[in-house]
């Protein structure tokens, strides 16, 4: 087996080193009825590396890629242009296979990075600071809220009518265990800002996507302010981060927390995970005393040389146990570092112009869906990813549009479930997109259309 | 894994004795370079990306522009990969030596299963695409289902929690569904967990809205059976033991332990970070486990990535299956189907819920199925029998130097406290730095909680003999110059690391936790 050193001369010195006969003598702690003899039942024995390949190619090859259609799906998950400087530097060794920087003297690369990934969130989200990362959007969206009802010693929380719709099933499965009063406004397009009519006094929090799930630009600072007023805060989502290149960011709208998905920016679309959540919040010690996940902190050495090393983690489950402000024991590593690298590739000016090209391709799209008989693009405001109608039932047409080779959305009744919004496709574009992909989407859409009407 | 000394950050001792060193006027010390922050190095006008033209569009921002400066820096190509590549000579890593956490268990990542997960048809498929166009990516889903199922003799798993505590809350949610099914969900109120238990345990149940009660350890290390028999009652939810136990000892009464909470009308939530302990060797399901989380990253293998990401797959006795969170993974002549939606929901299912957005951790399920069709059935016996090997070796190879725990043999990971270093004027916290200075990453230390100034040794199966020596002998160097009185060699150390020993106290006072212009 190439993954094992040891060989049988070295089992039997060894056996004999620790003074026992046989390796079973080893596990004579578990009880008789239980031991197992021979090998796992219904599973091959060890493959060779070639052989393992040549499987996993061919269970690869049997799905429709991204690379391989005209692509246009979003939803919370974004197909950008990824450096191949990124995935070079995280398959660096002492990156990919290093723990957890607990020893800090000699984990100051991990370290240093997760201190730069830290800077960059609080700069791309105009919040203070930041945490070292969550599992992904939705969890950190679900940590947020708890976060929100400790800090406001409250336990009202509202979902606006345009957050991700899995944001919100998290937010409410995460809030079973107690502490947390979910209310999730009914979904709907140009909603959002009726959450305000539902703040009252219990209210801890209102969670606020922008652009929302329907690719609705939301102005936040109006829910900010009667937030605020009634003494709850807000929470802001975001799914696709390289908007912030070009519209405001949560932090300039008054959010108190920002909770979003970093998975465009380095990192692949792999099938929904793993990405990186961001969790960002004002520089306020009761918030980050109440804040969940890992910090990275400056700090100097014995001789006085700076360095970086985890910090605050008096809150942290492996201190406080039970009374621990998150039971996360992690973060999204080597996803963050992805960021960290793919965002100081892009600087201030290559965000901003990614962001202006993702929404000239969006803006020059949904001129062309407009222009088909039976579509109709609803959306007044967005960035890359905008909200159509059809005529018949969009997950349908996104059948036929795949047989064709065009991955052309997301019907918003997948994730809303069947009979709702079933006329609405969700329509995202990025970078990767080319004119004859746009082409593609367009006369498929047209001959969809045509086979659901017939 | 907890690696503060039980939890209270320190700050270094200042008088510098030992090292000093050779200063350079760079501040570089031949092959350690010297490297600023981004932020130093980086410019809002430098880039490393260029762009091709797009289309030319009147703005739908909803007069949301972002105007003010953001304040990225950036760079170009050659001065990031120059950046991030000295910065990762700064860390630590399997790939560079024996990587000896107890309880964390850094194996050797294979790097096949690197190149798996970026196959096309996993790394570059969107998680809302039709089905119909996701097949393969599901029939893996599917295949690591069977592997785990029968690894563990379980029946059903839940893929979607993205690390081990995640998995902890899945399983924990799913004993809370069934007691709210069963109408008992108001008067059991109490989780059972001992006290060497990860501190993930206590958080999770009281996640979970449970109260914790903590069990000791008896004298050999194990759950103390009088006090679980006092404890169990009509109240109790459940019990969160790990097997193998934190102190690397197989939990040997857990067969009555199980039907002891059976009997009470509890489940049995099974922890499942040391499973590479003894997979092939018995199957949790024979043990009496109801759920019980599988860290991937552990494992089976996929890489630690200086602190994640990782997946916590849930696998599910008969009686719990049936509440295993959406989505959930089915199938029939038609192919494969993920159950997404509650409207979608069949025959006896009943999801407590959704865990998070889409289905799990794609990346790491390709990567450990990769890692267990390598091994096969064999091969994963042999590993669990080689990880326990290494650990007994070891153990059997410095006890007479160093205090182990308890006695007798261990499982896959050696456990000592600091009787040895007792009278020496050396902390575990010292000994663990001056392995720091020898080359070594330093083992899990004043962890578990119930073993004075513990350290935690866990080798892990992909170590040779002749590693396994050369650590063994540098162990007893350091266990015989603390008896011999060379404080001074742990109390500076280290002082051969790219930094000396940082300030913990400070960092927490006066928490800096983003960059600032001067």
């Amino acid at each position: 087996m190439r993954y094992l050193p040891l060989n049988e001369e070295d089992r039997r010195a060894m056996l004999a080193r620790i003074g026992v006969s046989s390796i079973d003598d080893l596990f004579a702690d578990i009880p008789p009825p239980a031991r197992l003899d021979g090998d796992i039942e219904g599973l091959p024995n060890h493959a060779s590396e070639m052989q393992v390949e040549r499987d996993f190619a061919a269970l690869s090859g049997q799905s429709t890629n991204a690379g391989e259609a005209a692509f246009f799906c979003g939803g919370g998950a974004y197909r950008h242009h990824v450096p191949a400087s990124v995935d070079h530097l995280i398959q660096r060794s002492e990156f990919l296979t290093a723990y957890t920087p607990y020893q800090p003297e000699i984990a100051q690369g991990t370290l240093q990075t997760l201190f730069e990934f830290q800077s960059q969130v609080a700069h791309l989200t105009g919040m203070d600071i930041a945490n070292a990362s969550m599992y992904d959007g939705s969890t950190a969206c679900a940590e947020a809220v708890r976060m929100a009802a400790r800090i406001t010693k409250r336990k009202g929380c509202i979902l606006a009518p345009g957050l991700h719709p899995h944001y919100s099933q998290s937010v409410i499965t995460s809030s079973l265990g107690g502490g947390v009063q979910v209310q999730a406004m009914p979904a709907a397009m140009g909603a959002d800002a009726k959450i305000v009519d539902a703040l009252d006094e219990n209210t801890a929090c209102i969670v606020v996507q922008n652009p929302n799930f329907f690719g609705e630009l939301v102005d936040l600072t109006p829910l900010a302010e009667a937030a605020h007023k009634v003494g709850a805060l807000l929470i802001a989502v975001t799914n696709e981060v390289v908007s912030l290149g070009a519209i405001k960011s949560p932090g300039e709208m008054g959010a108190d927390i920002v909770a979003a998905e970093g998975q465009s920016i380095g990192n692949g679309l792999n099938f929904g995970g793993p990405y990186v959540g961001l969790l960002a919040c004002r520089d306020d010690r009761k918030f980050i005393r109440q804040a969940p996940g890992r910090f990275a902190g400056e700090t100097v050495d014995a001789q006085g040389k700076r360095g970086f090393v985890l910090t605050l983690s008096t809150r942290e489950q492996h201190i406080r146990r039970e009374k621990a402000t998150s039971n996360i024991c992690t973060n999204s590593g080597l996803c963050t570092l992805a960021f960290t690298i793919h965002l100081a590739l892009l600087g201030e000016l290559g965000l901003r112009e990614l962001a202006r090209l993702n929404h000239a391709r969006a803006c020059a799209l949904a001129d062309r869906l407009a222009a088909i008989p039976g579509v109709e693009v609803l959306n007044e405001s967005f960035f890359n990813e905008f909200t159509v109608r059809v005529r018949g039932k969009a997950a349908d047409i996104v059948e036929l549009m795949a047989q064709n080779g065009v991955l052309g959305g997301i019907p918003a009744s997948r994730l809303y479930g069947p009979g709702k919004f079933d006329d609405l496709l969700i329509v995202a574009t990025t970078e990767m997109n080319t004119d004859d992909d746009c082409a593609a989407f367009d006369a498929a859409l047209r001959s969809s259309l045509q086979g659901e009407a017939l | 894994m907890a690696m503060n000394p039980i939890g209270r950050p320190t700050s270094p001792n200042t008088d510098d004795g030992a090292g000093g060193g050779f200063e350079t006027f760079s501040g570089s010390q031949g092959l350690m370079q010297q490297e600023p922050l981004l932020n130093e190095v980086g410019a809002l006008d430098k880039c490393g990306v260029d762009f091709a033209s797009g289309p030319a569009a009147r703005s739908r921002l909803g007069g949301m522009e972002r105007t003010a400066q953001i304040g990225l820096p950036g760079l170009s190509e050659p001065e990031a990969l120059r950046h991030y590549v000295r910065l990762s000579q700064r860390n630590y890593a399997i790939d560079l030596g024996l990587y000896p956490l107890g309880s964390c268990t850094m194996k050797h990542n294979p790097r096949l299963n690197e190149k798996l997960a970026r196959l096309p048809g996993f790394g570059d498929l969107h998680p809302l695409q039709p089905q119909s166009t996701t097949q393969g990516a599901l029939a893996l889903m599917g295949e690591l289902s069977r592997w785990l199922c029968a690894i563990t003799g379980m029946d059903a798993v839940a893929l979607s929690p993205k690390a081990g505590a995640h998995g902890e809350w899945c399983g924990m949610m799913c004993i809370r569904a069934a007691l709210e099914d069963r109408g008992e969900l108001e008067t059991r109120r109490r989780v059972l967990v001992p006290e060497s238990a990860h501190g993930t345990n206590p958080a999770t149940a009281a996640d979970c809205g449970f109260t914790i009660d903590e069990l000791p350890a008896d004298a050999t290390g194990r759950v103390d059976m009088a006090v679980l028999r006092e404890k169990i009652g009509p109240d109790v939810a459940g019990i969160m033991l790990t097997n193998p136990n934190t102190c690397g000892l197989f939990e040997r009464d857990i067969r009555e332990i199980a039907d002891l909470i059976h009997e009470a009308g509890g489940y049995f939530y099974c922890d499942g970070a040391n499973l590479n302990a003894i997979m092939g060797k018995t199957r949790v399901r024979d043990l009496g486990v109801d759920a019980m989380h599988i860290n991937l990253h552990k494992t089976f293998s996929t890489p630690h990535g200086g602190g994640g990401p990782g997946a916590g797959p849930v696998v599910l006795s008969e009686r719990l299956s049936q509440y295993a969170p959406l989505p959930y993974l089915t199938s029939d002549e038609d192919g494969w189907k993920l159950i997404e939606n509650q409207e979608d929901v069949e025959g006896d299912a009943k999801p407590f819920g959704r865990m998070c957005a889409f289905h799990g951790q794609m990346g790491m399920f390709v990567r450990a199925l990769g890692y267990m069709m390598s091994h096969g059935a064999d091969g994963l016996r042999q590993v669990s029998e080689d990880a326990v090997l290494n650990a007994n070796y070891l153990l059997a190879r410095l006890q007479d130097e160093m205090s182990p725990a308890y006695e007798g043999v261990c499982m896959h990971e050696a456990l000592f406290d600091d009787v040895f270093l007792k009278g020496t004027g050396v902390t575990t916290l010292d000994f663990a730095k001056a392995m720091i200075d020898e080359g070594y990453h330093p083992m899990t230390m004043y962890f578990p909680l119930v073993v004075h100034g513990a350290m935690l040794i866990e080798p892990t199966e992909t170590e040779s003999i002749e590693s396994l020596d050369r650590f063994a002998d540098t162990l007893l160097s350091l266990a015989k110059a603390a008896k011999d009185g060379e404080v001074e060699r742990f109390s500076q150390a280290p002082v051969l690391a790219p930094l000396r020993r940082l300030d913990e106290t400070r960092a927490a006072r006066s928490p800096v936790l983003r960059w600032q212009s001067a």
